[in-house]
Order: C-alpha cells, then structure tokens, then sequence
C-alpha cells in the first residue's frame, strides 16, 4: 500500500539550507506530474528557484500551503495511484507529520563535505547519491565553489553519483594555485579520477570550470563533457566583472557586480553576496583570485584558447550557454566542431545551471545518455 | 565549518596568528597557569578561558603569566610592540585600565606620531566589557568610548564570532595599537566560523539588517538586540537598516551618513554611559552632517548616567535591550 504513495518534500538546495519558504504552487491537486515537472516556487535565504520533482503520478495532495516555511524535508505534497483512497492518504500524511523530525541546524543528515590530497594540496569535494556506476563531476568557475551546483547536484544525484569539487583557491580547498593556469586545474581535476579509481566520468563545468573540464577530457575515465560558457572559446570577456569582483570589499559594492552574471538582477540575494565577501575575506583568496586572472586573461582578452583541445575530443561533448551572458558572451558557441551539441538558453545570463536548473539538468542528463 | 562559541573563535584566531607568525606572543594575568595552578599548568586561560589551550602549545616563552601589575605589563607590550614583537596583552577588565592610562595614551598611541612615523607599535590590548553578568559596578562597564576619543588607538568591539575571529586576525596583523573589547556575556554565543584564518576590515560598518525607514547603529552586544528589533518591528511594517561599525576608531562615518540619508531616522545604541559616548558622537556627527535628512530628532538607547546597579533586577533595568530598541524606533516614526 505505502508504496503507491510517494512522498515530495522540502529540497535541500546547498549545505547551509535548513528551510525553505513555498512561495507558489505552479501545479493544482489532480495534476499529473512526470520527471522535471515543476511544480513550486521555492525561496531560501539564498535564491529563490523553482521546485521540479523527479517522480511521475497524479498529485493527489498539497500538503504545504502557499506562503509556509518549511525544514527540509518537510511533506509538501503527495503523489499516489488513483487506486489508493483519500483515507489512506490521510492516514499517510498524519504517519509522516507524526514520524518527522526535521535535521538538526547544519544537517546532520545531510551529506559532509569530504578531503582528499592532491599534489600537496587539500582538495574539498561534496558526493551525493549512490557511492557506485558512473560519476559525474561538477567543475565551478571563478570565485566559486560547490554550493554553485545547489540546484543540479541534488537532482542529477537521484540516480547516480554525482561528486562537486571546490578548485584550488575555492570554496574549502587550499587556497595555493600553483600558476593558476587553466591546465593546472585541469591536471588537479584529472588527479582526483586517478587517485579516486573512477572507470567512467561525466565532467560537467562552468566558465573556468569549463576550461577546467576540457583540459581535464583527455583523460581517458571521461566519457562525456557538458561545459557551460567556458572559457576558452575567443578573445571577449568581462574584465570589469574581474576586477570588480576582486575589488569589492562590501555589499553595495559587490552587488552590481554579481547582477552582471544573470539575467534577472533580483536572484542576487544578501546571503550570496555576505558568502562571496566571507570567501573574499580568507587568508590567500586574493592572491589566489589575481594568479588565475593574470594566467589566463591579459589586457581585457582571454589569453587561452582551447577550441584545440575541444576539436581532438571523441566522446559526446555539450556546450550551453545563457543568450544573456554578459561574462563571456554566447557568441563564442558559434563555430565549434561539427558533432558537438551546442545549446542556447533564453532569458539566462552567465549562470545557467542557477536561473534555468531544469533545462540544464535535463541538457546534462541528456549527455549522460549519450555516452 | 563549524559552529563555534565567541570565545573559540577569539582562542582560534590567536593560535592560528601565532602559528603562522613566531613574534606573535601572549600575555596577561592567568592566561595559563593563574591561581591555584600547580606549577606549570594550562588551568584557567584566562579567568573566561580565552586563552586555554596556548600555553601547552606555544609554551612559557610565548605565554607569560603576569603578577597584577597592570602598568608594568601593558608598558612591556608599549615597549616590545615598538621594538619588533607583535604582543597581546589582557587586561583582564577594561574597569581596571586606569592604572595604565599613561603607557597607553601617552605612549604607545603617541609613538608613530612622535617619532614622524618611523616607529609603529603592533600591539593589541584584550579586554572585557559590559554589563549583564552580576559583576558590579566596578566590572562592568562599557569603556571604548574613553579610548575612542585618543587619537592613535585603534578601538574593536566585535557583535558575534565570526566578525571576532576576522577582526582579531587584522587586529594582530595591524600595525597600530589597538584594544579589542570582548563582552563578557558573548562567550558562549555561536554561529558559524570558518576554521581558516580570514580577516575583517577595520573602519568599515556591516549593515546586519537592511531597510527603508528607520537606521539603528548599535555597537558590540547591542547589535544583536538591535536586530531582534529590527525583526519584531518588520512584523509591524517599519523596516530599518542595523549598522554594525565593528570599530569605534576608526569609523566608518560615510556608511552611518549614507543609511540616515536613506531613512531620514536614526536610533543609536550604545551601552556605555551616555555621556561623551559613541551615542553622543555618532549623533553629532549626524546633526553636523546629515542634519536635513532628519525627519524625527535622533533616539539614544543607552544605560542612565550611572554606574551599573549590582541588584540584579536594577541591572536589567539599566541595559538596553530590544524592547527599548523597538520603543526608541517607534518614537522616530511618531
């Protein structure tokens, strides 16, 4: 019986999301849903994103009400088969409110942060999902760091291991970059499927990142390669964005800067920018942040190309970028290799896998089935 | 990342700073051994136990237990700053610093200035203040105004501990003296702290909360109360910005103009006497500054002109808390 009956609960969108606000329901009782379906607006203290399920059947309740903040993992609705009654769906929700305990503050339950070492230097990465098959890799960009996945590494991990690496300079990782060179990283990333034993890797990166992920290809675990407006691809970029992200030592400050990497200025919330400034603030960031600059831009151009490094790749490669990227614009998807899957998201800026989760995971997922 | 205690977070930040840098010494009274310990021992770290911990690590030569001998000891950090050593000394109350006034007036907040810049002084003075923990009036004052008002000290009045942590790191990196002010009553409040060292700024405010009609400046503990304001009057629909100043000296001016300017009201709190206190700066500042931004008179939440009560039930009626906050902001939007 309680199997017909699937649960959909509050996301866990990056490490430090304890609750969440349900500001809309995009979808009425009855509705039948399938993988990908969105199906609310919800707000954190970060972003506000939309909710998209990953389970198939009608919606025969919401259990949250509009405008209600709930833990993560709360009940917001439920998903049965017709031949299930409204009684024992009743008899569900008052087991499941009755059996909830919401995750202590931090999450306990919630995966950990692991460390591994390469070349001397500590490597922080997060794992999700089934610790067997297939690993997917997520790369970030400049001055980013795991919780840039928030909205992708949840998702793609329901059905296999997904694994978000902080770069040297990022997030939790060493804050020592070597010569902060694009093929530096890409090495460190190869290094950690090496020492990691993984057979078959899926790379998925973004800007830097997608330098990062090209570079780290030719490995031979990789199986497929999902880059978002990488570098690499032409001499334009936003240098502003650069040194004004560098430069910013306060909110008000940062603020314009951030709102240069999406199409809709309103998803730069307070706590993103005070994460931004907290990183910034760390011994070595700066030095960090500058090294990677000089290496690989000079005088308001990329000095790096890799459309080289694309065209010698044979497995199946995806490029996307947002049409409203205002970093590096999304001309630089023109031309590329015959047999690489280049896709234009509307209404999305420099960070798509943020303002357009669902397309991307989907695009993502896409590449996954292709190798 | 972890959670950690205001206290942890000053004790992690001085360990890490004298990890990485060997002329980063401690001293003051208790700070290891302290009273009833048996020879060398880590007993106490300071009577809050700040310091617990450093001297089994960085042993007697870089902790140093003092005789109460406030003058000799905080002259001795005067002296070793300007010739080379990066000292902290405590003092264990900031109620007691008047026995020192000379070697930190007028000497070491005089050096860089008398010798025509040649000689810096990269010292900290660790001390605690405030009320609120039944200690009397001769334990719990609010003392930074008094050493605001010197020219050539740096003053630090951390609100939480990660903004503790960030500016002890910049206060030990600092080349001026400064005396950082710990509340007596924060030490076991938490909140996240990164684990790596990081620095905070001096003379650049946080704003903790941010809104339309009414600006709160709070200083050390209050913020905290300021926002528990701020969030019970958002209910009510009055929004208010929370500014933080983080330092008294410098002060960032230009943050606390720009927010009056957007709201046309200000509240100050300050839990030092009222009297030449940052309250009454701050709002002369405003008056000189900002004057016609103004829309109601300025509001000053602070303790009477007093010392503080030790009866227990009149020290609670001396403090500023966040209904008299919350009072002060409804009177500017009267």
């Amino acid at each position: 019986m309680q199997d017909k009956i699937i649960p959909i609960v509050m996301p866990k969108w990056g490490l430090a999301m304890t609750e969440g606000a349900l500001t809309t329901w995009s979808i009425e009782e009855g509705v039948e849903v399938a993988p990908g379906a969105e199906i609310a607006e919800i707000e954190t203290t970060k972003i506000t994103n939309v909710f998209e399920v990953s389970v198939s059947g009608p919606v025969r309740r919401l259990v949250a009400s509009e405008g209600e903040t709930l833990p993560v993992g709360a009940l917001l609705a439920v998903v049965a088969d017709p031949t299930v009654s409204d009684a024992e769906i009743d008899a569900y929700i008052a087991e499941f409110q009755a059996n909830f305990v919401p995750e202590e503050d931090g999450g306990d339950d919630g995966p950990e942060p692991e460390t591994i070492e390469i070349s001397g230097r500590s490597i922080s990465y997060l794992a999700m999902g089934p610790g067997e098959g297939d690993v997917v890799l997520l790369i970030h960009g400049f001055g980013a760091d795991v919780n840039g996945w928030m909205f992708n590494q949840p998702a793609l991990a329901e059905k296999r291991q997904v694994i978000a690496l902080d770069l040297p300079g990022h997030g939790r990782s060493a804050k020592n970059v070597g010569s902060g060179e694009v093929a530096f990283f890409g090495e460190i990333v190869a290094d950690f499927i090496g020492q990691k034993g993984f057979e078959r890797v899926h790379l998925v990166g973004h800007s830097l990142g997608g330098g990062v992920a090209l570079q780290a290809a030719s490995h031979p675990s990789v199986v497929s390669l999902t880059i978002i407006a990488p570098v690499g691809f032409g001499r334009e970029i936003n240098t502003g964005f650069l040194e004004g992200f560098l430069a910013a030592k306060r909110r008000k400050a940062l603020q314009p800067v951030l709102e240069q990497l999406v199409a809709d200025p309103g998803l730069i919330s307070r706590d993103m920018l005070e994460d931004v400034l907290k990183f910034k603030r760390m011994d070595g960031v700066e030095t960090a942040l500058r090294t990677i600059i000089s290496a690989s831009f000079d005088d308001g151009s990329q000095t790096i190309d890799l459309r080289g490094a694309l065209a010698s790749l044979s497995i199946p490669v995806t490029v996307i970028w947002g049409k409203a990227d205002q970093i590096i614009p999304a001309g630089h998807s023109e031309g590329l290799p015959a047999g690489v899957a280049v896709e234009i998201i509307p209404d999305a800026g420099h960070i798509p896998q943020m303002e357009a989760s669902a397309k991307i995971n989907d695009l993502i997922t896409a590449t996954l089935g292709k190798a | 990342m972890a959670k950690k205690s205001y206290r942890q977070a000053i004790n992690e930040a001085i360990a890490q700073e004298m990890r990485r840098d060997e002329n980063v010494l401690v001293w003051g009274e208790d700070n290891a051994g302290g009273a009833g310990a048996d020879g060398e021992d880590d007993a106490w770290g300071g009577v809050f136990g700040v310091t617990k911990g450093l001297y089994p690590e960085f042993g007697p030569e870089r902790v140093l237990d003092t005789p109460i001998s406030e003058s000799a000891f905080i002259g001795a950090a005067a002296g070793a700053a300007a010739t080379g050593l990066r000292p902290i000394a405590e003092l264990m109350f900031v109620d007691f610093m008047g026995v020192c006034f000379d070697q930190i007036f007028n000497q070491a907040a005089k050096f860089r200035y008398m010798f025509g810049g040649k000689a810096v002084t990269p010292m900290v003075i660790r001390t605690m203040y405030g009320g609120g923990f039944r200690a009397a009036s001769q334990h719990s004052q609010c003392l930074y105004p008094v050493f605001t008002h010197i020219p050539g000290l740096k003053v630090v009045v951390p609100s939480s501990p990660y903004e503790a942590k960030g500016l002890m790191i910049q206060s030990i990196r600092d080349d001026d003296p400064v005396v950082f002010f710990e509340h007596k009553v924060m030490y076991d409040e938490e909140e996240e702290v990164p684990d790596d060292a990081y620095t905070i700024p001096f003379g650049e405010a946080n704003l903790t909360r941010e809104g339309d009609d009414v600006t709160i400046v709070a200083f050390g503990r209050m913020v905290g109360f300021a926002n528990q304001a701020a969030d019970t009057l958002e209910k009510d629909g009055i929004s208010c910005n929370v500014v933080d100043p983080r330092t008294t000296s410098p002060l960032d001016t230009d943050t606390i103009i720009e927010c009056v300017e957007e709201t046309g009201r200000l509240v100050i709190v300050d839990e030092s006497y009222p009297r030449c206190s940052m309250a009454s700066d701050v709002s002369g500042i405003v008056a000189q500054e900002a004057f016609k931004a103004l829309k109601a008179p300025i509001q000053m939440v602070t303790p009477p002109h007093t010392p503080v009560p030790f009866a227990p039930e009149l020290e609670d009626a001396y403090l500023p808390d966040a209904a008299k906050i919350a009072a002060a902001v409804r009177t500017t939007m009267a």
